[in-house]
């Protein structure tokens, strides 16, 4: 009756996501119930419609469980030292600014020991999208506590429940000169497909949060259920608040979580600012490289 | 191929070692420089962010020596030669990346432009206590090639070499300079851009399917791709696979980095440098290398003079150590003499490779200045005395 | 100059999976379900807009019980499960008229 109407499953459609996947390396090592997969979805759906030539998207990431995201993109991609994959990432842009330089790694990676990498590169406004995955804690080597632990979790490293303040992530890559901020928790699919798409159509240093489950470490030690159950706390307990001030959305254990896209603005990006300046200091004498110089013309056609 | 025109600054000049490096660099087609600022190498990167606008360069001074360490090698694999410059304290630092370049192979160039140490010790006064760490100072097995200018000109050469190095052996290329040759002035003659011969990237260009990124060539050497080409490459820490995916095995350990290792014996021929001077019928041979082989000078001059049949041989690539030779040697000499501005690094190496066979006497230095000739002189006539 | 963003104001958000599902019969929409990549998770069951998914009784080889369409005229092909899926072991999609 109603299939009359419509034709039955032979012309279905291959998944859109295996495409962009190393195929050949599933499956992936992440648990179940992780929300890292969930975010690939993401960044792959956003791909796919972002017009950009895959050729040209490279994905740099750090050590931890996020930092496998580059192992599993079928793009060229780059799994680099510990909290380094900001200055790599640099490297790469610089070499060739054309490429589309996205660094895809974890809270633990990119804000301890890289820190001092995201804030430069925040205020260099390296044209570089930073997806940060922030679960809260070091999942890769046994659930350690993190600088984005909130207080009174516990955590392998702080037994007894974590008592440091956690960092406010948005309000650091405001205050560092992030052009583009905002967060999303691993639940709102949509929204983040569409931030990824709008960070990686804008110049400059954009960066997303994507608040995101680890239920083998993080939920269970803390005994707040498994992925799922963190899934639904991230939709009950979070409020999009787009154009929030940076500094009220600080996170609190098993508190509210605002959401939304915080910051989007417009500063010169660092290889941009670096041309226009040279040229204007040495005129003639400015040999700009063959590729930055075909890269800035491509940028002021669009 | 020869080198770029542009880069070139043929001719005479009267400028230091550290300034003959940077020409070097350009010359070699270095065009990306990552650096920061640190006691006695600085003027290396100066004269690189003056220049590099003009040659089509980019220089940035990063956050810190961690992060120069590594934006290089996004830079060679975004596909540009690259290289940085630091002196101990950031030569430590950089140890964790250097091992990154050894094992994704990738080909750039790190100065250290050697101070005394350890810690901070005297940032403005020459030592060549870094010389074993060259060699060793990142964790696990690999290789790496070390080469050890003695005046402001080899600094250019050895700079140039240092590049083609690189890109020959897909390995991080160390210059061992110190802060004596590299604060030195002296006249560095830049030869016309066709007579500075490069090495390009050895790039793959068969058909995309087939390639596989760490699958070694007849040299043990494996071809590279650029990023944005289309290869979809992936580049991994982790012990991998030849096509490059995580391979957490005792088998791909085993392959890989036995490689890694054995590429650098495998090319041996061409890597390794040295001068040798009356090494013929010696009795005793003095091994030297940077600055302190401009030291011993005077006090082989003063021992031949003397009567004592003495050898000289300097070493230009410290690493890999010229075993062979060395061993060789030591069967027909009696003694060997090794001044080094450290409580002695590569008098191990002359040691061990010579087996027992020849003696070796260390004339050690701490450091914070160059060995006096007569220290030099004395161990010559102990060691030919017996 | 740093300029305060433009049109960031708070905007009225539909989101497709809090609202309640349409019951309608007849919808084209159908999903593909790789038993084999399945862990268990549950996102899709849960978030499916159309509550159409649920685990089922069977198990894949891991032991996980992977999801099944208890009423394909439910599915509207919205791809929320695909997207949900952090195993890539689901995806929707709209069959095509014919």
């Amino acid at each position: 009756m109603s299939e009359e109407l419509y034709e039955v499953e032979q012309s279905v459609p291959p998944n859109p996501v295996e495409e962009f996947l190393r195929m050949d390396r599933m499956p992936h090592i992440w648990c179940p119930g992780c929300g890292i997969g969930t975010t690939v979805n993401c960044f792959v759906r956003a791909l796919d419609t972002s017009g950009l030539d895959l050729d040209k998207v490279a994905v740099v990431s750090g050590i931890g469980c996020t930092g496998r995201v580059a192992g599993y993109l079928r793009l060229d991609s780059f799994h680099t030292t510990h909290g380094r994959a900001i200055p790599f990432a640099t490297g790469l842009k610089l070499a060739n600014p054309e490429l589309k330089v996205i660094v895809y790694s974890g809270d633990g990676d990119l804000t301890a020991i890289g820190g001092n990498h995201f804030i430069h590169a925040a205020r260099r406004n390296m044209d570089l999208t930073v997806i940060l995955l922030n679960n809260g804690i070091y999942g890769m080597t046994g659930g350690q506590v993190a600088p984005t632990t909130p207080i009174s979790a516990v955590a392998s490293t702080a037994p007894y429940g974590n008592f440091e303040e956690n960092f406010n992530l948005p309000y650091m890559a405001e205050s560092c000169g992030a052009v583009y901020v905002a967060r999303w928790t691993s639940f709102h699919v949509r929204h983040i497909t569409k931030s990824i798409k709008e960070a990686l159509a804008k110049k400059g240093f954009s960066f997303i949060e994507i608040v995101n489950p680890c239920p083998t470490l993080y939920s269970r030690r803390n005994k707040i259920g498994e992925g799922l159950e963190q899934m639904i706390f991230y939709r009950d307990h979070s409020e999009i608040r787009n154009g929030a001030d940076t500094k009220t959305v600080g996170m609190e254990f098993q508190g509210k979580i605002i959401v939304g896209k915080f910051v989007d603005r417009e500063r010169p990006t660092y290889h941009g600012a670096m041309m226009e300046y040279y040229q204007k200091k040495l005129g003639e004498d400015f040999v700009p490289s063959e590729e930055m110089r075909k890269s800035i013309h491509a940028e002021n056609r669009n | 191929m020869h080198a770029d025109p542009i880069g070139v600054l043929t001719g005479a000049h009267f400028i230091d070692g550290d300034h003959a490096c940077s020409e070097g660099a350009i010359a070699a087609g270095c065009r990306f420089v990552a650096g920061y600022p640190i006691t006695p190498s600085t003027e290396v990167v100066e004269r690189i962010a003056e220049r590099f606008p003009k040659v089509g360069g980019v220089f940035l001074q990063m956050e810190d020596e961690i992060a120069s360490s590594i934006a290089i090698q996004g830079a060679v694999w975004g596909g540009k030669k690259a290289m940085t410059v630091t002196s101990g304290p950031g030569f430590s630092l950089m140890m964790e990346h250097i091992g990154f370049a050894a094992m994704t192979e990738t080909p750039c160039v790190y100065v250290n432009v050697q101070r005394a140490g350890p810690s901070t010790g005297l940032p403005t006064m020459p030592a060549q206590g870094d010389m074993m760490q060259a060699r060793w100072g990142s964790h696990g097995d690999y290789g790496i090639i070390a080469l050890s200018p003695n005046s402001p000109q080899e600094c250019f050469d050895l700079t140039v070499k240092a590049f083609n190095l690189a890109e020959q052996c897909r390995v991080p290329v160390m210059m061992m300079m110190d802060e004596c040759v590299g604060h030195m002035i002296e006249r560095v003659v830049i030869p016309s851009a066709e007579d500075i011969k490069i090495v390009p990237r050895r790039y793959y260009e068969g058909p995309k399917e087939d390639y596989r990124p760490y699958e070694p060539e007849r040299d043990l050497v494996p071809l590279m791709v650029k990023t944005g080409d289309g290869y979809r490459m992936h580049v991994t820490g982790l012990t991998h696979d030849e096509l490059g995916y995580p391979s957490m095995t005792v088998n791909a350990q085993g392959k890989l980095v036995r490689r890694l290792v054995d590429k650098l014996k495998a090319n041996a021929e061409r890597i390794i440098e040295h001068k040798e001077d009356m090494v013929e019928g010696a009795e005793v041979v003095v091994v030297t290398y940077g600055i302190s082989s401009r030291t011993a000078v005077p006090a082989i001059e003063q021992a031949r003079k003397e009567g004592f049949k003495v050898g000289h041989v300097r070493l230009v690539t410290v690493w890999p150590f010229p075993e062979r030779m060395i061993a060789e040697l030591a069967g027909r000499i009696k003694a060997f003499v090794v001044p080094e501005l450290n409580f002695g690094q590569i008098a191990l190496e002359v040691e061990r490779c010579a087996g027992g066979k020849a003696r070796v006497h260390l004339v050690s230095h701490a450091g914070g200045t160059v060995h006096q000739p007569k220290e030099i002189y004395s161990a010559i006539r102990k060691s030919v005395k017996g | 100059m740093k300029q305060r963003a433009r049109e960031i104001t708070a905007e009225k958000e539909i989101d497709l999976m809090t609202t309640s599902p349409v019951k309608q019969r007849k919808l084209n929409g159908s999903v593909v379900i790789v038993a084999e990549r399945c862990k268990g998770c549950g996102f899709c069951v849960e978030f499916c807009p159309q509550e159409c998914l649920e685990l089922s009784s069977q198990y894949n080889a891991k032991g996980y019980h992977p999801p099944v369409l208890t009423d394909r005229e439910l599915c509207s092909g919205c791809d929320i499960c695909g997207m949900m899926c952090p195993d890539f072991a689901i995806y929707g999609f709209m069959k095509k008229k014919r």
